[in-house]
């Protein structure tokens, strides 16, 4: 366990207010999948929650995130607006994509997070390439942004890991990669198809300092997230293997039958929300204001829920929008020329 | 005025628009020391070594770094050595560069320009010999170039480095070395999108893009001895192509041959006859490689090539 003595209570009170609102949103988010009111498919991160907080919370607004597809807690805490998430989720008018991408493509720009993905560890390459543009006009704009960016374990098996990670360690580019591990890569215990000693250890075969850390201890991802967002800012990329537990399905639709019903229980003693709420309210910290904060993130989403059902759906010429800027010399009408 | 090649005149429009925007940067396998072709002479020298990056072989990460380093606005050249080799970035390519404007409701934009050489040069075999432009002109959210001669490889590159679209740009390896005239002004661009008169001709309109426009030019120039003449139009710009140049001239000729080096089936030869046919009525035909991968003993070889004389004797038949 992490050193818990002289406990900065203002600091872990945000971070348990953070989750509170993640853990609201994604319950929120799968009552909308439930009841058909989002389309698509919705991946919660309901005990994932001191991952998200965790890291993004040590990021400035103007810091780079890259996420994977199960994105909203990283992207709530990155400071996105709920609401227009939301309404990305139901699809419609206002959604912070504008009901082109959906839960899977959530990104906000505007308060730096590029970008969910719905192609396991696409967003490695991607991570690298940013910082490597940072690093480009580091020089010439004085640009001292970080770029983090979130997977999860399954990603660690696909190629982009490998070419990711040696391009950022080649280049000593400001990035943070974050392998969030919750045990199963889509439906399949990840141990049982990923070789070797771990995530980590194939970083540090690349050069990359890494470490792992207990993703449901928001104190230690606390810490080690500020002194790898600070090592990566100065041009040493950092590796961090979290290691948390997916509590809910993969996607919404999944009834989690591969396995027992005792594990997810024994699994839910471990939540990353209630062991913070333990940690402040061993630290002294008044009970009625963790109340306030749950109350608070509750009263949030579901005023989210309602104001995203009662939006309208985009304009359908929309769909049209945003494809190609390049137009043929003669101009062009047919659906071809939208690009 | 001056002559330059065709890998002289796309060095130089680099070298303008990096002088031009200091965002603009190169990055590919052996550019410090001129590119696989010299098509990057001498820029190292110029610009150093972060603004032409040598890279480690590994196309998904030069291709997907690239869609990062757009995102964050600067303005990526990214040379896939042969076109064939960018297979191995197609996800970054076609699900992340395409798709981030879209798919982020207009958030992201990503100006990036990846070259990709293409096409048949002796006894290269199937790996190192493709001409694949069809692929990309069907993927929504990229433009696709393919330059046939010198000037056009100045002023088209110069565009698709200014643009803020993903532009798929395909250079002919065996065009590497023709030398024509280039004009010098360093304002000068070709617009994407518009095709080239190449040859302008009464009887039937000739369309094709890259080397084949040469091939075309000189079937067209042995026919004129028949008393046959064929307007030959260079595309230049797959997508978006100008359909209006083509349809205007076989609203004119009466009859459309569409001729490309890569394989005939689904190449995009087959959309400019559907349009054509679907807009006018007028009778298409199509000339491209059989369906076979590129062989390396030259009398196999030249059997995947379209040659002068199959176009000759196509235009024949047709007029």
């Amino acid at each position: 366990m992490t050193e818990r003595r002289n406990l900065d209570t203002e600091r872990f009170l945000a971070h348990y207010a953070t989750m509170q609102r993640i853990r609201a949103f994604e319950h929120a988010a799968l009552r909308a999948a439930r009841e058909g009111l989002a389309t698509g498919a919705i991946h919660a991160s309901i005990g994932q929650e001191a991952v998200a907080s965790g890291v993004c919370g040590n990021l400035g607004r103007s810091d780079l995130l890259l996420s994977n597809h199960r994105g909203h807690g990283h992207t709530l805490a990155k400071g996105a607006d709920p609401g227009a998430m939301m309404r990305e989720l139901f699809g419609r008018e206002g959604g912070v994509c504008g009901g082109k991408g959906g839960s899977m493509h959530i990104a906000d720009f505007g308060v730096g997070m590029l970008g969910a993905n719905g192609v396991v560890g696409a967003n490695i390459l991607i991570a690298a390439g940013a910082a490597h543009g940072i690093r480009l006009r580091r020089s010439r704009i004085g640009d001292d942004r970080v770029v983090v960016c979130i997977f999860g374990d399954g990603a660690v098996n696909r190629g982009p890991f490998l070419e990711g990670l040696n391009w950022a360690a080649v280049y000593r580019l400001p990035v943070l990669f974050v392998c969030e591990d919750n045990g199963f890569a889509a439906t399949t215990r990840t141990e049982a198809l990923t070789a070797g000693p771990g995530p980590a250890a194939r970083a540090e075969s690349l050069g990359l300092a890494a470490a792992e850390v207990d993703g449901n201890d928001i104190v230690a991802v606390d810490a080690i997230a500020r002194d790898f967002i600070a090592a990566a800012r100065a041009g040493e990329p950092r590796f961090l293997h979290a290691k948390t537990w997916r509590l809910e399905g993969h996607t919404a639709a999944d009834k989690g039958t591969y396995r027992p019903a005792s594990e997810v229980e024994a699994r839910w003693a471990e939540e990353p929300v209630a062991r913070c709420e333990g940690l402040l309210g061993q630290a002294g910290v008044d009970p009625r204001r963790l109340e306030a904060a749950r109350d608070a993130a509750g009263r949030e989403m579901e005023a989210v829920f309602e104001e995203a059902r009662a939006a309208d759906w985009p304009p359908a010429a929309t769909a049209f929008d945003d494809v190609l800027d390049t137009a043929p010399a003669g101009g062009g009408t047919t659906a071809g020329a939208a690009g | 005025m001056g002559e330059l090649t065709y890998a002289q005149a796309a060095r130089e429009a680099i070298a303008e628009e990096m002088r031009r925007d200091p965002d603009v940067w190169a990055l590919g396998e052996d550019l410090g020391r001129g590119g696989v072709f010299g098509q990057y002479a001498g820029l190292a020298d110029e610009f150093g070594p972060e603004r032409i990056c040598d890279t480690p072989i590994s196309e998904a990460s030069i291709m997907g770094a690239s869609v990062g380093a757009a995102m964050v606005g600067t303005r990526p050249i990214v040379e896939m050595r042969f076109s064939d080799f960018a297979l191995c970035a197609v996800d970054e390519l076609v699900n992340q560069a395409a798709k981030a404007r879209y798919m982020f409701g207009g958030q992201a934009r990503v100006p990036m320009v990846i070259r990709e050489p293409i096409g048949i040069w002796r006894s290269s075999a199937a790996q190192h010999s493709q001409s694949l432009e069809a692929w990309y002109t069907h993927i929504p959210g990229l433009v696709v170039v393919t330059p046939a001669t010198p000037a056009d490889n100045k002023g088209l590159l110069k565009s698709a480095i200014r643009s803020d679209d993903p532009v798929v740009y395909m250079e002919h390896k065996n065009l590497w070395s023709l030398a024509g005239e280039v004009p010098g002004d360093e304002d000068r661009t070709i617009p994407l999108g518009a095709a080239r008169l190449a040859r302008a001709g009464e009887d039937v309109t000739v369309v094709s893009w890259s080397r084949m426009v040469h091939v075309c030019a000189g079937a067209a120039a042995a026919l004129e001895g028949e008393g046959i003449s064929a307007e030959v139009i260079d595309l230049r710009t797959l997508w978006p192509w100008d359909r209006e140049r083509v349809l205007g001239s076989v609203a004119r000729t009466g009859r459309l041959l569409v001729v490309h080096e890569a394989v005939s089936v689904g190449g995009f030869g087959a959309e400019v006859a559907a349009t054509v046919a679907e807009e006018l009525g007028a009778p298409v035909r199509r000339l491209g490689a059989p369906r076979i991968p590129i062989p390396y003993a030259p009398p196999l070889e030249d059997r995947a090539r379209v040659t002068e004389d199959m176009i000759a004797a196509a235009v024949r038949e047709m007029a």
